[in-house]
């Protein structure tokens, strides 16, 4: 094993532990969707990034924070959760996306390749990680009460609105990192899967979020593991092996007393 | 003036361009326990939630400065899939184990015995696993925790059986008794309101009538809010509305 891919290996994990951390709070809110949706504005972000010579992962980040700020405007301002707007915004944008990026780059935009990232992307995909982990925690508790009542959480003190924005931003951070890993069109499970496969056998919050994001790291490692191994693409490798390990809990949550 | 903790003036709420309050003024002051009554649509949700600053309304709604206030929102339902159990529930606002337990056996669960399966069955449960009364009595304890001086409650026995809809009353009783807790509570049921209320306010959409129950809610009142022959007597102590 060569250090630049032990290198990868632990980017990698970084990046899926953040995501799931993440994208727990996402499953329980009943978002995961609009995590799965949010990484197709990342497309066109990247294509406009890669005619202008820039790095494609600041061209995603720009677009998804937008879509962020979008989507969390749309929230707080109707009554009801306009689903269907939401679609319809990031499925345009996927088609806008195909569009604009030329063809060779288009396989590794829609599906992602680790093999990809340079260091200085390496260690600044880990410290954002940390960053978008340390601070999801700092905000975890009013988001776990808006969750039970949104209501609640505000007689509490908690100001949900600004909670809900810095949530969806850093939601739109760890998409763009999950871009360049496993691609646009997978990022969504990165989010969403460990967390559901945690929330099948857990009782409570502690052990689902420690558990989500120990089946993050599992996946990560042996995805990308089984990727080099058999020589196939390391996204498609890594969200099959979180399904598989959704299947087990699935299952075990079935047959147990 | 000290005793006063809320001064309502002139408050109006529209709501998708429909007049759901129309010019409310009243005043809260301490150890009141104002009950608010209605029919379905009077807008008396409206009216908690524009207290709380949940809606966007007209005119003014002036708290006692610092005041912390617990609310109690009504008939919530919690996933049952929800990996939350009602310990961690209550670690959210307060760390010290021992003070959570006190508060649940104020709201009338048996912390200390261990034949009730207290531990089990509630404490490290899910939530979402808790019946509609124990929920009831688990959100009104979250809510007291950290000593609110006034609680806000939104019909606080709906969808809640019978011995725990006693429990629930009987605890907000003795709130009154000893802590001198101030309230603000929906009600849909007319003994209630004789019972525990020093004030109620009649809502339909405008004030009706405001002050001691005794005083103010005669058959006039009750059929000019609820339209019709109500059939309620003061002394009944069995029938609903």
């Amino acid at each position: 094993m060569t250090a630049s891919f032990l290198f990868l290996i632990i980017v990698g994990i970084f990046v899926a532990i953040a995501a799931s951390y993440l994208g727990s709070f996402m499953v329980l809110r009943r978002m995961s969707l609009v995590g799965d949706a949010l990484s197709h504005v990342a497309l066109p972000g990247m294509a406009i990034a890669i005619s202008l010579n820039v790095s494609p992962i600041l061209g995603a980040l720009v677009f998804l924070l937008i879509a962020a700020i979008i989507i969390w405007y749309i929230g707080e301002t109707s009554e009801v959760y306009p689903e269907t707007l939401v679609g319809i915004l990031f499925t345009s944008s996927l088609a806008l996306g195909i569009l604009l990026t030329k063809e060779p780059d288009l396989l590794e935009a829609l599906f992602g390749n680790i093999e990809k990232i340079g260091y200085v992307e390496g260690i600044a995909a880990i410290l954002l990680s940390i960053f978008a982990v340390i601070t999801t925690y700092l905000i975890s508790k009013g988001l776990t009460i808006a969750i039970i009542s949104e209501e609640m959480a505000k007689s509490a003190g908690y100001k949900i609105k600004w909670i809900n924005l810095i949530y969806l931003l850093l939601v739109s951070l760890i998409v763009a990192l999950g871009v360049k890993f496993v691609g646009t069109l997978l990022t969504g499970a990165l989010v969403i899967i460990p967390p559901a496969s945690a929330k099948n056998i857990s009782n409570g919050i502690k052990g689902y979020v420690v558990l989500s994001a120990f089946f993050a790291l599992v996946s990560s490692l042996t995805g990308i593991l089984i990727a080099r191994i058999l020589a196939i693409e390391t996204g498609p490798a890594v969200v099959l092996v979180s399904v598989a390990i959704f299947l087990l809990t699935y299952l075990y949550n079935r047959i147990r007393p | 003036m000290d005793d006063l903790l809320l001064s309502v003036k002139n408050l109006n709420v529209v709501l998708n361009d429909h007049l759901v309050l129309d010019d409310l003024s009243f005043d809260l002051k301490k150890g009141d326990s104002l009950a608010i009554i209605g029919p379905n649509g009077a807008g008396k949700s409206v009216l908690l939630r524009a207290l709380l600053g949940f809606l966007p309304f007209e005119g003014k709604v002036n708290w006692k400065k610092g005041i912390k206030i617990g609310y109690v929102p009504q008939r919530l339902s919690v996933d049952k899939d929800m990996p939350l159990t009602t310990y961690e529930f209550f670690s959210l606002k307060e760390g010290n184990r021992e003070k959570i337990l006190n508060s649940l056996s104020s709201v009338g669960f048996d912390v200390k015995n261990d034949s009730s399966n207290f531990i089990k069955h509630v404490f490290t449960n899910r939530l979402g696993a808790l019946s509609g009364g124990e929920l009831q009595r688990v959100l009104i304890a979250w809510a007291l925790i950290d000593s609110p001086s006034v609680l806000l409650f939104d019909e606080p026995t709906s969808g809640v059986d019978i011995s725990s809809e006693e429990t629930i009353y009987h605890l907000l009783h003795s709130l009154q008794e000893k802590h001198r807790l101030t309230m603000v509570l929906i009600s849909h049921e007319l003994q209630v309101v004789y019972k525990y209320a020093s004030t109620v306010m009649c809502l339909n959409k405008e004030k009706v009538c405001f002050g001691p129950p005794l005083e103010v809610l005669d058959r006039e009142t009750l059929q000019t809010l609820y339209g019709k022959d109500v059939g309620f007597y003061k002394h009944s102590h069995t029938q609903k509305l």
